[in-house]
């Protein structure tokens, strides 16, 4: 390993030196804000870092990893994210009774994980990432043991997720049979000359794709998504909805890139069959739940299919609608999970609908926030979410991809009354008058109360103002011959 | 520069009204008051001051980049249309400010946060010539609208109000899917990708996309308009709302889905339209029929009131598909008498309903002995909306029907009857509510100086409109003229093509005439000497 690999590898460094120091001090001396700190930090330090990457033209890492535009923008947007997880999860912990130090430590793994994922190009770096990441989650999603859905959440993701592990590496063996290589770009140089794919290298990357469908809780491997968001502690649970899926979804955009997965057509009927399934499954079954956890997550369902609709233009338009719809959603994600958190008391989370009942009579700045979440969830304008879904179903049309399109836009309809459900119980009338707002240590308080207003104007800021995002993106990409080429 | 001014202000005075609360609950009537009063004046001093360029019927424009990627830009422009329709805009606006001075008493800061956003959405749907903007402005309005009527609403607020977002936001998104599409076509054509209006009037079309694109297009106007088999969602927003709501609703709202038609429908799809035209007035027929017999067996005042909107808004189509400026004036004309009588109305119910708390026509009667003031008040309002000489709603009836002639005998002798029927479910208001005796109601007062100081401006919009249009017709002409291009201008296109006007096999000479009337029409100054 060359010096240049130390800097080009700085961030996942980082992280990882977080983690070991964040260890020695728990056993040094257990304190919940140390620790805090210490995260906080060095989520910032590991995105400074990303600032000497910041011009980076594709820097090669024999053989597993590609540090190019693409992967600095994801692992910039996971760490932001993490940060803003982080941030909420203080005043969360902070008023229950177990061991909270541990949980950081997990959290910064699990963030290490998704990071290696979008910058490798080989099965064994993209197995190591999606390891660290679920192991960490595994413990994640349990970690308040004592409450009554945690366990049920815990061992469903763990059975579930170690079965789509095993699926990705029997997808693997058989890919590493037929073609002889584990490199993504040998992958693609030994099956540029085909025409169709032959069975056992087909069902080889079939099988890997249950592995990422189980990750992206895509229909129809989407069924531990509600069990576990809703067991799963609030702050886990966006940190489930946004940087575990957005590095897998980093990692399947660059995969499919580099082999062009797209030219078979086999493979797009298939993802064409799972968006639309995903949409639909989504959105109607969230239209029968009573529980917002549950909402959202089987939302998370749909938009998932939203993104893959964006995804199968497979150009760098699609590649663009998606990262900027990654980006959108991930602020509303962590918005609309970090009011859930915050709302939460000690014994259990703010889960009900009743929970929100005439919550805007009762605090009225978390309930705006909360609606413009939702509100962006469900593409309207002056948010985030609108133009997210105005560049994918831009590229959709682009592609013409009218089927998908026309079922997005029926979905998006269906999603719509769910959305607005939530926001109708929020205003009707209260039966107490204002509650007077309990407030832990002020200090505790403004985190979470800055980290939503900071989320609530970035909404609304690229909601108005989508051109510098934009840009942004079509400049990282512009270092990715594989994206840019198409 | 100066349209920007009047969404923002709209916007600050919306967020201020809002903030204001915490000073004071009764703050927030008088900074909205005052936001749609500096609006009013604006646009009344831009219409008295600025004269139309010969050459062009805009007014004023302005034009910034927004999102330069992908050829958005925040552009606006002002002709006699949106003109008319902004001091329409902004004269509701400010009597449903002050229909709610005493009906609202509840979280007043937010509620007028969300009027003032519903008026500065449609504002911008009034303004703006790019295509993206159009369509974020179009869905700003729904918003604010949805929380006026969930949460300020009567007794069955929350599916009326679920009812009105999915039928328009659905709707609406078909349109997104059409803009999209003409977007890129344009795009693929010519090299430039741009959501410009101005650029997008010259997209090459195949007769088979114009004709998907103009559906499209076509799925949110008539939704809003409402057109009949779409218009099952306002007669639940209209009665449901609040006084301010159904005002804004019928007076405003509604008329959005007419100017889409004019500005963007007309002119961007000139044939599709013209194939379409038979079916479309077929509609508007049907509209008129149907909105005025089920308007008849209403018992709840404002649901009557509802389905005489869907009544006049038959016109409207029947107006628009005709293509000839009569037809057009017609329709501009009845954008704007229907703005205000149907809102008229609207505020007459909610003065009966602060009196006797009850919408139920059955339970009213003899209210002319008790309040004289409000019944002559209310006669006005319901011969302008049976369409009266001499008030507004003639005028732009007339018009229309002179126009559709033109364009399909039968359709408008059909149209014609509805008239009739409105004549019945106008007087039976009327004589429910006023003349025949009814429950008794203690202490039934008359309008106070307030409430005189609402209805006496649309008692005299309404008699200026019938008796003097011509400022209005002058006003609008230009504009018109620029929509009507594609059908008319160029002579080839007048003596060549049998379909572009009529089907009928003795079209040629139908044309001829046309194009003397409106020449015309043109030179005479109609309506100079009826005065």
């Amino acid at each position: 390993m060359s010096q240049t690999d130390f800097i080009y590898l700085m961030p996942l460094l980082i992280l990882t030196f977080a983690v070991l120091v964040s260890m020695l001090v728990i056993a040094a001396w257990r304190n919940h804000k140390i620790i805090y700190v210490i995260t906080a930090l060095s989520f910032i330090a590991a995105f400074g870092s990303l600032y000497e990457l910041r011009t980076t033209t594709a820097y090669i890492i024999e053989p597993m990893f590609v540090i190019d535009g693409f992967g600095v923008f994801y692992i910039g947007l996971i760490l932001l994210t993490s940060l803003l997880v982080s941030m909420l999860s203080y005043a969360y912990f902070e008023q229950r009774e177990e061991r909270k130090e541990e949980y950081y430590l997990l959290l910064v793994l699990a963030t290490l994980g998704a990071c290696v994922l979008v910058i490798s190009t080989h099965f064994a770096s993209l197995f190591l990432g999606l390891e660290i990441l679920s192991i960490s989650l595994y413990a994640l999603i349990p970690y308040l043991r004592t409450r009554p859905r945690s366990d049920e959440a815990g061992i469903k993701y763990l059975i579930l997720a170690a079965f789509s592990s095993a699926f990705m590496l029997f997808g693997m063996a058989l890919v590493y049979f037929s073609t002889g290589t584990m490199v993504f770009s040998g992958l693609a140089a030994s099956i540029a000359g085909m025409q169709e794919l032959p069975l056992l290298l087909l069902t080889g990357i079939g099988m890997m794709l249950i592995g990422v469908g189980f990750k992206l809780g895509v229909v129809p491997f989407h069924m531990w998504t509600p069990d576990v968001y809703e067991g799963a502690p609030a702050p886990v649970t966006a940190f489930i909805a946004t940087v575990s899926k957005g590095g897998v979804l980093g990692l399947l955009i660059r995969f499919f890139m580099e082999v062009d997965g797209f030219r078979y057509p086999v493979l797009v009927t298939i993802l064409t069959i799972v968006a639309i399934a995903s949409m639909f499954a989504g959105n109607l079954l969230a239209l029968m739940q009573k529980n917002v956890k549950r909402i959202l997550a089987y939302s998370s369902i749909s938009h998932l299919g939203y993104i893959l609709v964006a995804f199968m233009a497979g150009n760098q338009m699609g590649v663009e609608a998606v990262t900027f719809y990654l980006v959108a959603y991930f602020i509303t994600s962590v918005g609309a999970f970090g009011v859930v958190a915050m709302l939460s008391d000690k014994n259990s989370d703010a889960e009900l609908l009743e929970d929100y009942k005439g919550l805007l009579w009762r605090r009225p700045w978390t309930a705006a926030v909360f609606s413009a979440m939702l509100l962006s969830l469900a593409g309207i304008p002056l948010t985030a979410g609108f133009v997210g879904k105005f560049y994918i179903i831009a590229a959709g049309i682009n592609d013409q991809l009218w089927l998908l399109v026309v079922m997005l836009v029926l979905n998006s309809v269906i999603g719509l009354y769910y959305y607005i459900k939530i926001i109708a119980v929020m205003f009707q009338q209260p039966e107490t008058e204002r509650e007077p707002a309990i407030r832990l240590r002020p200090s505790v308080y403004v985190a979470s109360a800055g980290t939503l207003a900071v989320l609530a104007l970035l909404l609304v800021y690229v909601g108005v103002y989508p051109t510098g995002l934009v840009q942004l993106i079509q400049n990282v990409l512009v270092s990715v011959p594989e994206i840019v080429s198409k | 520069m100066i349209l920007v001014w009047l969404i923002v202000i709209l916007m600050a005075g919306g967020l201020l009204a809002w903030l204001s609360k915490k000073l004071n609950p009764e703050l927030p009537r008088w900074v909205a008051l005052a936001a749609v009063l500096l609006d009013l004046i604006l646009i009344v001093y831009v219409w008295i001051t600025l004269k139309a360029p010969a050459d062009s019927a805009w007014l004023l424009r302005y034009e910034v980049p927004w999102i330069p990627q992908w050829g958005v830009s925040f552009s606006l422009a002002l002709d006699g249309l949106s003109l008319l329709m902004l001091v329409l805009t902004f004269f509701l606006g400010l009597l449903a400010v002050l229909i709610s001075w005493k009906e609202i008493k509840n979280k007043t800061g937010f509620f007028h946060f969300n009027l003032l956003w519903v008026l500065a959405g449609i504002t911008g749907v009034f303004l703006t010539m790019d295509l993206f903007l159009f369509y974020f402005f179009w869905e700003v309005m729904l918003i604010p609208m949805y929380f006026l009527i969930g949460v300020w609403g009567h007794e069955n607020r929350t599916y009326a109000a679920y009812k009105f977002f999915l039928f328009t936001q659905a709707s609406g998104l078909l349109m997104l899917l059409a803009i999209l599409g003409l977007y890129f076509i344009y795009g693929s054509e010519t090299g430039t990708y741009t959501f410009n209006y101005f650029d997008l009037l010259n997209t090459p079309l195949a007769p088979a996309a114009a004709r998907l694109l103009m559906f499209g297009f076509l799925a949110a106007f008539l939704v809003k308009l409402p057109v009949v088999p779409f218009h099952s969602w306002l007669p639940d927003a209209h009665s449901q709302a609040p006084t301010a709501g159904s005002l804004i609703l019928a007076g405003l709202l509604l008329k959005t889905g007419a100017y889409g038609l004019l500005r963007f429908v007309l002119p961007l799809f000139p044939t599709a339209t013209v194939e379409f035209a038979p079916w479309a007035m077929l509609l508007g027929v049907i509209g008129i029929i149907y909105g005025a017999v089920v308007a008849y067996s209403q018992t709840d005042l404002k649901r009557l009131v509802a389905y005489t909107s869907v009544s006049h808004m038959g016109f409207v189509i029947l107006g628009v598909f005709a293509f000839n400026e009569w037809a057009l004036q017609g329709v501009v004309m009845q954008m704007i008498a229907h703005g205000l009588s149907t809102g008229a109305l609207f505020i007459l119910a909610g003065f009966l309903y602060e009196r006797i708390h009850t919408r139920d026509i059955t339970q009213m009667g003899g209210f002319w002995a008790k309040a004289p003031k409000m019944g002559v008040i209310a006669l006005v309002f319901v011969m302008a909306s049976l369409g009266l000489p001499g008030l507004g709603n003639f005028i732009a009836e007339f018009l229309t029907l002179v126009g559709s002639w033109q364009a399909n005998n039968w359709l408008t002798v059909f149209a014609t009857i509805g008239i009739v029927m409105a004549t019945a479910y106008s007087l039976r208001i009327m004589q429910k509510v006023f003349y025949e005796p009814g429950p008794q109601h203690e202490s039934f007062r008359d309008l106070n100086f307030r409430e005189m100081l609402i209805a006496v401006p649309m008692v005299l919009g309404l008699l200026w409109l019938g008796l003097y249009p011509q400022p209005i017709l002058n006003t609008a002409k230009p504009s018109i003229n620029e929509q009507l291009q594609a059908y008319t201008a160029p002579e080839p296109t007048i003596a060549e093509p049998k379909t572009a006007f009529h089907r009928q096999p003795d079209a040629t000479i139908d044309i001829n005439q046309l194009a003397i009337n409106q020449r015309a029409f043109s030179n005479l100054q109609i309506f100079q000497s009826s005065n």
